[in-house]
């Protein structure tokens, strides 16, 4: 038999992945969250990758090339090259983000809110994401910023990686982020230079570890339910 | 409360009150509702003026465990700040190691006194996910409003009731939670609890309406009709009342874009935005209600939009009823609906035994889609989603992130009363030290949302 022909090669007889388009943020192995040989389920060969919806390319559609327009001719009157300040743009789903480089990121919402023809004047605050697959750009800080002016939303994401989480804060440009950002750091551990105060909000001040990540367990004990005992929740079968 | 150190001579304590204790950060004397004079006397030896008053987090006055630092000087509030994080569960991460359809059951239990706005916000999110948005059946979308705005009569009900008993005006207190329960009595009918529903699922509703809801509901609106002039009666003119909420809480429309208030806060300041209005969803379009706003920037603007917006939700509930056609209540993918209704059984509310019968004797097929539906849950393809309502608060939004998987990647709640309480400062600072009360009972924040 020829080492072509081993049904044992890995990658040999797996089905090839259906959809390539995107961005690759993981790869899972195997299923039912099994690891360390336990899986008796013949699945234990699976490779899959988890891909988010990558770069869009023009037109976007409706008013997204407007603003997608408005903001690039806004960076380039400051002497930026918008290239190099967004990443790359995204619609899905009927949303619009700009994936922002970190440093430009208050520049950018500066921008947003005071040109006349963007005008996102209210900021719902941040989100972080962490995507330890993710090389690079393990820790993500999503925004969305509301224009009632114009009567739109759009999405700013920016990324950090874990060994170097620092992402410039918003509290200048928009002062309700005070208490996001405080959030966001107290669960992923984002640091956001320039912020006031950035103090643990929700978690005890002498917490040690960032809850939201992903690598942080989420504790419980079994408990037994009509005589059988049933794992803790992050012990617990899981099919992602 | 504590002042710079000095030399105090504290008196012998009484009976209600812990001895003054001496710390690094000044004398600390701890007041149990007991007599005030001696802290008083001994603040007054004091040769330094700053005093910090902690109020809360077990304090009648501050809704639920919020803490208030307040620097005084005299009776004046010079600097004032928020302690929060007691009342914080974890909501957000025990999503991430449940079903998407398990995460109603959490979400519903963040805001607790605005459930169906978490989870109609919840499920719109994650119907964006699936990319099913125009597919949940009308009868869906008119239960979801029908509950939503019952759920904004109740809430505001309790804002106007507890604001009210923390001036002491005991009578509105029993007012509002009079009127609270008749609305609590129609959301046990429709969904069997009166708190805590997970009634409103992805893809619709856990089931349809009951026999007899519509004609409750009916019942309910004229008696709330006959209900909501009291108010008026009581409250909106009375002087004394007047005299405690006029130019009190200001914020100003500067103010409210800079901290990010929405909801009342900000249609307070004159500014009618409302996501009902400017981007509808659930079907709000179709519905003919009007937004009040206010021009007077303070607390006693809040309680009339308050009251003002409680009459339009019950005109749109009235909408409701007569709009509702027989129809389902669930989308008709069979790879995202839950398989069984709900019937209450000799223990509790279950699974129908109708739907029992059908999977365990007559089909093999069904009992595994059941199977796998319930334990493993649907998946909702990779990306990521933003849903908004009008809660009655302001504006909660849903940030949902899916990896492909059963289970959410990860979920952020914005919730109005975290984002509105750091507000606080810009209303209280300067003002009285009771004026603070009337403040924070302006923005109505719930910890339950704020800390989730």
């Amino acid at each position: 038999m020829s080492e072509q022909d081993d049904p044992n090669a890995p990658g040999q007889n797996v089905p090839a992945q259906r959809d390539d388009a995107g961005d690759l943020i993981a790869t899972r192995h195997g299923m039912f969250g099994a690891a360390g040989g336990a899986d008796t389920s013949g699945y234990g060969g699976l490779v899959r990758t988890v891909r988010l919806p990558g770069a869009s390319g023009r037109p976007y559609g409706g008013w997204f090339d407007e603003v997608a327009d408005e903001l690039e001719g806004a960076l380039e009157e400051q002497g930026l090259v918008p290239e190099n300040v967004i990443d790359k743009t995204v619609v899905d789903r009927d949303e619009l983000t700009f994936h922002i480089e970190r440093e430009y990121l208050p520049t950018v919402a500066r921008t947003l809110r005071d040109d006349p023809a963007l005008r996102f004047e209210l900021c719902t605050g941040v989100s972080g994401v962490h995507f330890p697959g993710d090389k690079g750009r393990e820790l993500h800080a999503v925004y969305h910023l509301r224009s009632i002016t114009h009567n739109r939303l759009i999405r700013l994401e920016v990324s950090a990686p874990d060994t170097d989480p620092h992402v410039p804060s918003l509290v200048e440009v928009y002062p309700t982020n005070d208490w996001h950002e405080r959030e966001t750091y107290d669960f992923f551990g984002l640091i956001f230079d320039g912020h006031p105060a950035l103090t643990r909000i929700m978690m005890p001040d002498d917490w040690q570890g960032f809850p939201q990540r992903k690598d942080y367990p989420l504790g419980g004990i079994p408990v037994e339910y009509k005589g059988a005992q049933i794992p803790a929740p992050d012990q617990r079968r899981s099919y992602s | 409360m504590s002042s710079s150190p000095t030399s105090p001579t504290p008196e012998a304590p009484s009976a209600s009150q812990a001895p003054p204790r001496e710390t690094t950060e000044g004398t600390v004397y701890t007041v149990t509702g007991g007599d005030w004079d001696e802290v008083a006397t001994a603040a007054a030896k004091s040769d330094d003026e700053r005093i910090i008053v902690n109020m809360g987090p077990q304090h009648p006055s501050t809704h639920g465990v919020l803490r208030l630092i307040l620097e005084i000087d005299g009776e004046t509030v010079t600097e004032a700040r928020c302690g929060i994080g007691y009342l914080h569960t974890g909501i957000e991460k025990n999503l991430e190691y449940r079903t998407w359809t398990q995460g109603t059951t959490f979400v519903t239990r963040m805001d607790y006194l605005t459930p169906f706005f978490n989870e109609t916000a919840y499920c719109l999110a994650v119907e964006k996910l699936l990319g099913i948005t125009d597919q949940i059946p009308d009868r869906a979308s008119v239960i979801r409003v029908l509950l939503m705005e019952l759920n904004r009569l109740s809430s505001h009900l309790v804002a106007i009731a507890t604001g009210g008993m923390e001036l002491g005006a005991t009578t509105i207190m029993i007012y509002g939670f009079r009127d609270r329960e008749l609305i609590l009595d129609v959301y046990e009918l429709i969904t069997g609890l009166r708190m805590n529903h997970a009634y409103i699922r992805p893809g619709g509703l856990a089931q349809d309406l009951p026999p007899g809801a519509v004609d409750q509901v009916r019942a309910l609106i004229k008696k709330m009709r006959k209900n909501l002039p009291e108010y008026d009666k009581l409250a909106s003119g009375n002087p004394v009342f007047k005299g405690r909420m006029e130019g009190i809480g200001y914020l100003d429309l500067a103010g409210c874009m800079a901290t990010g208030a929405t909801g009342p806060l900000v249609r307070s300041a004159g500014l009618p935005h409302d996501l009902r209005k400017s981007q509808p969803y659930c079907g709000y379009e179709n519905y003919d209600f009007e937004v009040p706003t206010a021009d007077t920037c303070d607390a006693y603007g809040r309680f009339l939009i308050r009251l003002e917006e409680m009459r339009q939700s019950l005109r749109i509930v009235e909408q409701c009823l007569d709009r509702l056609e027989p129809g389902p209540v669930m989308v008709a993918d069979k790879k995202i609906a839950w398989p069984a209704q709900l019937a209450l059984g000799p223990d509790g509310l279950g699974n129908s035994l109708d739907h029992i019968k059908k999977i365990m004797g007559t089909s093999m097929e069904a009992l595994i889609h059941h199977f796998k539906l319930v334990t493993e849950g649907f998946r909702v393809p990779a990306g990521q989603a933003y849903a908004a309502v009008e809660s009655p608060k302001g504006e909660l939004g849903v940030h949902a992130v899916s990896d492909g998987g059963t289970r959410p990647y990860r979920v952020h709640f914005r919730d109005p009363s975290f984002t509105n309480l750091q507000a606080m400062a810009a209303m209280c600072e300067g003002g009285q030290v009771a004026d603070v009360i009337v403040a924070v009972a302006s923005i109505d924040p719930v910890m339950g949302g704020v800390d989730r």
